[in-house]
């Protein structure tokens, strides 16, 4: 090895100074949105309460307030980081759960148990969603193996057909079994009914989340595709195993718990790829990062439009989304051609 | 070593490897040649375990590839397949970080970090190191995965038609590092060409493949000669001596 190539390696690394000042602005916007989140609804808790020794405040702080920006924040960080992992699993930018079939299956799986075992605990409800979300990825990644890798817009295609598919199966169920409107009330994506003792089913999203980030490398290396992967060793069906799992399990605690928010999975991952890239190590942070702010954000807009009411979460996430999700379609064909 | 024994490969009815039995790996730098179709990519696929054999048996240093764990064969072998395209965006300093996954599963010591360095340094990739692949000309992108493959510092290296998408300078430049992974750091390289005079200059021995099979297997002398070329091609094959070394004139 060369001098010039040891002082290379002691240099430090080249500063990107706008990717420092927008990490540091994702960062300030969590803390401000958090506190603001803490502060906004229709009875009064303000910080001077809470120093004037307001119990009822404080209460209404601690059972309400606090657990409804908890699940907020880990239910936006988490399905961001659910729709980076499939999208290196898939290696397709256009892919997240909602647009692959595994949150409606998830959601027959709600179904389901509703209907056999209609006394069952919300844990159980979790439980039978996350195996139809398991059931539905697995489902998903079977059915694109025949789709080639470079048809970028047929896979999601394929997602969002199996997902009709199985939505309009639900939809015939519920329907016949009278129970479409409770249905449509839960899987509308809204965060108005979290409160402790609700909520508590997001730290299995936010387990799966480490999960995601210890094994973020892997998560890379799979994205290169199975031939890379399995050059450089990795076991590329138990990786791919784990990511089902990780998948899954975000989809079905977010669901449960605040119902269906759809395109973050897919917005938040493609905004931070062109930021910092797709090495997952680098981006994962701000990923959950920024999908903690972005459903924060949404979140306190659906409380605060038609204030004293609430607007459901899922309508203001859907037209922001959709709007920001069109910006990057239509910026990333300019540049492809 | 690396020993193929009587591997046979079939897609439908086309036998991409018919019967093969080889031993490579026992000079630094062995050539494949052979027209398209021929099964040279089969034949790097089945020896780095990227598909699986109908029949016969690979071995590299006397272990089965089939039964030796995955990770384990990572750290002796590296393949470059022929076609490869990563829809990530990734910076070539992250793809040839990725060349050290088996050794340092994502945590890159200060060792990794030095081959990482002296792979760079190898590919003349210093001032391309932070940009993303997908800004990348061709043959960049090309010398790119061949310094993810040195990364991975492993005895085998198994290039499949590095010089794809190469101008005249890198081509000769990739070549003459293939040398010197073979001569100063002690690796067997194993490379399919399609330019004769390239392996004629480069390689130590040549082996040709024509219809899943071994139709040639010589040192560069014995390999340059007319009615050698002639059969594996099906067209003539001209050699003329220049400079004391044997080339190929195949352009009429
Ligand atoms: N996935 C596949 N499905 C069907 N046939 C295949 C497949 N891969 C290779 N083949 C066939 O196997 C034979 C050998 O292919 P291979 O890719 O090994 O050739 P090659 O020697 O690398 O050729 P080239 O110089 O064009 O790269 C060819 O006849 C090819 O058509
Ligand atoms: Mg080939």
């Amino acid at each position: 090895m060369t001098d010039a190539a040891l002082t290379r390696t002691d240099a430090p690394v080249r500063t990107r100074p706008r990717r420092v000042w927008t990490g540091a602005l994702i960062g300030a916007a969590l803390a401000v949105l958090a506190g603001a989140s803490l502060f906004i609804g229709v009875s009064d808790v303000t910080p001077a309460s809470l120093l004037a020794g307001d119990t009822d405040a404080a209460f209404l702080l601690v059972a309400s307030r606090v657990p409804r920006t908890v699940a907020v924040v880990l239910a936006g960080a988490s399905l961001a980081i659910a729709g980076l992992i499939m999208q290196m699993m898939v290696r397709n930018k256009f892919v997240e759960p909602s647009t692959t079939g595994v949150t409606e299956f998830a959601t027959l799986g709600m179904l389901v148990a509703m209907v056999l075992w209609p006394g069952m605990t919300v844990v159980g409800k979790m439980g039978v969603a996350t195996v139809f979300g398991l059931v539905g990825t697995w489902v998903f990644l079977r059915v694109i193996r025949a789709v080639p890798v470079r048809q970028l817009v047929l896979v999601p295609l394929v997602g969002i057909m199996l997902g009709g598919i199985v939505g309009a199966v639900t939809a015939f169920f519920a329907y016949r079994l009278d129970l479409l409107q409770s249905l449509g009330q839960w899987s509308q994506g809204s965060f108005a009914s979290v409160m402790q003792g609700r909520y508590e089913f997001l730290w299995f999203a936010a387990a799966m989340a480490v999960v995601a980030w210890v094994a973020a490398d892997r998560f890379s290396v799979i994205g290169l595709g199975e031939e890379f992967a399995t050059n450089l060793g990795l076991n590329y069906r138990r990786v791919m195993a784990i990511g089902t799992c990780v998948i899954a399990v975000i989809t079905a605690s977010v669901l449960v718990t605040a119902g269906i928010i759809p395109f973050l999975g897919l917005v938040v991952p493609n905004i931070v790829s062109l930021l910092v890239g797709d090495n997952v190590r680098r981006s994962i942070p701000w990923v959950a990062g920024l999908g903690a702010v972005f459903v924060l954000a949404c979140d306190i807009i659906a409380r605060t439009v038609r204030f004293p009411y609430e607007i459901p979460l899922s309508v203001v996430v859907g037209v922001i989304g959709a709007g920001l999700f069109l910006w990057l379609l239509l910026r990333k064909g300019s540049r492809a051609h | 070593m690396i020993a193929l024994d009587h591997v046979t490969k079939r897609y439908g009815t086309t036998a991409a490897l018919d019967d093969v039995s080889l031993t490579l790996g026992d000079v630094g730098v062995t050539a494949l040649l052979g027209p398209n179709g021929a099964g040279k990519s089969t034949l790097f696929s089945v020896v780095g375990r990227l598909i699986q054999a109908d029949a016969g048996t690979v071995t590299i240093d006397g272990r089965d590839v089939a039964e030796t764990p995955s990770s384990d064969l990572a750290r002796t072998l590296a393949v470059l397949r022929q076609d490869n395209h990563i829809a990530a965006r990734l910076t070539v300093h992250d793809l040839v970080e990725f060349g050290r996954f088996p050794h340092s599963k994502g945590r890159l010591t200060v060792e990794d970090r030095e081959h990482i360095e002296r792979a760079l340094d190898y590919l003349d990739l210093g001032p391309l190191r932070d940009r993303f692949l997908d800004e990348l000309s061709g043959g960049q992108r090309q010398r790119a995965f061949v310094a993810m493959i040195l990364a991975q510092d492993t005895r085998y290296v198994l290039l499949d038609e590095p010089l794809n998408n190469l101008d005249l300078r890198h081509m000769t430049e990739i070549m003459r590092l293939i040398r010197r992974l073979a001569d100063e750091l002690g690796k067997t390289v194993i490379v399919v060409l399609h330019d004769i005079n390239f392996a004629a200059r480069y390689a130590d021995r040549i082996v040709a493949l024509r219809d899943g099979r071994v139709v040639a297997d010589h040192d560069v002398s014995g390999f340059m000669r007319p009615e050698v070329l002639a059969d594996i091609y099906d067209s003539p094959v001209e050699v003329h001596q220049i400079d004391g070394k044997p080339v190929a004139l195949y352009y009429e």
